[in-house]
């Protein structure tokens, strides 16, 4: 029976929220080709743990390496335990998603195994026998719907767009994985969390972002409290001209070179709206501009749109939230 | 050091972006092409390394057409000191790149493999890592800050939520990400000198792409915009179309 094996992600022995995205993206594909789903899941002590949310997710087959050595990425390690799975089953498609981590693998197994891969994909299904996908490219200025004949074909999904539930259950047989860390020619030594316990613009549901209608980074007392109004899912975003600026670190910045984000809400702070920045945040679910300039083109894209002074809408925007959340 | 930084000729991200005739590329007129941005970044940490060290060499390579002999000479005006041309068009399939880019490099002595961390027309992230794993090389992508002591590296790389600290020895590959450096402009000394550097040009033949673009279209359409009203006193209406309309809050 084929095979659909979907790449699974953890940190410090816990399972990521995104690998649920995968397995269950896994399990449909795998029901519409009749084949089964396996996961592979590497990690630190404890992450075992996670094999029954994965089969709840749709897995059949939850392969599990635990080892203090895969506590963090364990690049060479993980591209050995993707290809001994290509070889020993008959594999149709490897999902991974694509974050950070992912988009790293994916490449690395893609050039390991000699098949393409499709990066960061917002569709996927089975097209008489070949996987299709659809991707956006020019930071989503285009999308491509792309054909990949052959198998298996490696694909990694954009984290946010796919349903984790809505399938059924798979078997959720776990397997000890026998894999060895070896003497890896990369080692990932340490994760160091950022500076503010702050959500990554990238995973948030509502971002809230500035541009340089601000005036300074003194400012962004008045985002970070709305960000505050609009509770835990919420975080900032920024415009590339701050932070180049040096206002904001660049980790925040949305845009063609920044992060591509799709928010279920984003509002637009003193943003004009330059191409390079739709570009990075048209997906987003509702848009809301808050811009002194009627004719900025970021109105184009919002669907609410307030005129005015920041610095008046943004304290009355944070107190009309906050009451309305309590 | 002796640096490799791979590059590559891309639309600004100012360009508007035309699907062409056939529904599956790009519409080129009017398009103004630059040095994809991340390359940048991994060209000045290049020259940087080469300056404080008084050693070394930097080589810039492209897979591309003609045209982008420009984007290479560019590269040379910033400081680079010879630059390769492969020429083919590249195709959306980054594992062909990857291949066309291992071969032409391997034998080649060089410490340091460098790479912006994607090129921002296919937005592939692909081909550093590839690379790296086809030369049996060891690799960071994504990297925003970055220490080399004798053979030994350490880099820090962004993921979501903070940092990885990843640590190998050279020979090596990098992916820069923004945040590394801050690339300098050519001066334009630079740019005369650029003429005479060696710009070396080689025609390659690429696989076929394991990828078939079936067709390209333009982002879905945004809902028709609408201005709610002026100034703080419509943030109540906005609020209730935020709860009652679009049910985000």
């Amino acid at each position: 029976m084929a095979t659909i094996l979907a790449v699974t992600e953890s940190r410090a022995g816990e399972l990521r929220p995104v690998s649920r995205e995968v397995v269950a993206t896994a399990r449909r594909l795998a029901d519409e080709l009749g084949a089964e789903v396996e996961a592979l899941l590497l990690g630190g002590p404890g992450v075992r743990d996670g094999a029954g949310t994965l089969a709840e997710a749709g897995a059949d087959r939850i392969l599990v390496a635990e080892n203090e050595e895969f506590r963090l990425y364990a690049p060479d390690a993980a591209v050995r335990a993707v290809r001994e799975r290509c070889e020993a089953t008959d594999c149709a498609v490897v999902l991974f998603a694509a974050t950070a981590q992912g988009k790293d693998l994916s490449a690395r197994c893609a050039a390991r195994l000699g098949r393409p891969l499709a990066t960061e994909v917002t569709e996927v299904g089975i097209e008489d026998g070949a996987v299709v996908v659809v991707r956006p490219q020019y930071a989503g200025k285009a999308y491509a719907r792309i054909r990949i004949p052959g198998a298996p074909a490696l694909v990694s999904l954009r984290p946010n767009v796919f349903s984790a539930g809505g399938v059924p259950a798979g078997r959720g047989e776990v397997e000890a994985l026998d894999l060895d860390a070896g003497t890896p020619r990369t080692r990932v030594t340490a994760f160091e969390a950022g500076e503010r316990e702050q959500l990554d613009v990238s995973e948030a549901s509502i971002v809230v972002s500035g541009g340089r209608g601000m005036q300074g980074p003194e400012n962004w007392k008045l985002l970070e409290d709305l960000v505050d109004a609009l509770g835990p899912k919420a975080t900032l975003g920024a415009s590339r001209a701050v932070v180049d600026a040096g206002w904001r670190p660049h980790g925040e910045q949305v845009g063609q070179t920044g992060k591509v984000v799709s928010p279920g809400l984003y509002f637009a702070v003193g943003i004009s709206g330059a191409i390079q920045h739709l570009a990075g945040m048209r997906t987003a679910g509702v848009i809301v501009a808050i811009n002194r300039d009627p004719e900025a083109p970021i109105f184009n894209v919002a669907n609410y749109g307030l005129v005015g002074d920041a610095f008046e809408i943004l304290p009355r925007l944070a107190e009309e939230i906050r009451a309305v959340r309590s | 050091m002796k640096s490799i930084v791979c590059i590559k000729r891309v639309p600004d991200s100012e360009t508007r972006v035309a699907i062409a005739s056939d529904g599956r590329s790009l519409d080129p007129s009017g398009v103004k092409y630059v040095m994809s941005p991340y390359d940048e970044f991994a060209l000045e940490e290049a020259l940087a390394r080469k300056e404080a060290t008084g050693e070394g060499s930097v080589t810039v390579v492209t897979l591309g057409p003609e045209a982008a002999k420009e984007t290479l000479r560019s590269a040379l005006a910033m400081g680079a000191d010879e630059a390769l041309l492969l020429r083919a068009d590249p195709p959306a399939d980054g594992l062909v790149v990857a291949r066309a880019l291992a071969d032409a490099l391997r034998g080649r002595e060089f410490d340091l493999l460098l790479f912006g961390k994607q090129a921002i027309d296919d937005d592939n992230m692909q081909v550093p890592a590839m690379v790296a794993e086809l030369l049996e090389l060891p690799c960071a992508t994504v990297v925003t800050g970055l220490e080399i002591e004798g053979r030994h590296v350490t880099a820090h790389r962004e993921v979501e939520g903070g940092h990885e600290v990843v640590e190998f020895d050279l020979p090596g590959v990098i992916a820069a990400q923004k945040g590394l450096n801050k690339p300098r402009h050519p001066s334009v000394r630079g740019i005369m000198m650029a003429k005479k550097k060696p710009l070396e040009e080689r025609d390659v033949t690429l696989e076929a792409s394991g990828l078939e673009i079936l067709k390209l279209t333009p982002p879905p359409a945004r809902p028709q915009p609408e201005i709610v009203g002026e100034g703080a006193d419509a943030v109540p209406e906005l609020v209730r179309r935020l709860r009652e309309e679009a049910r985000v809050l």
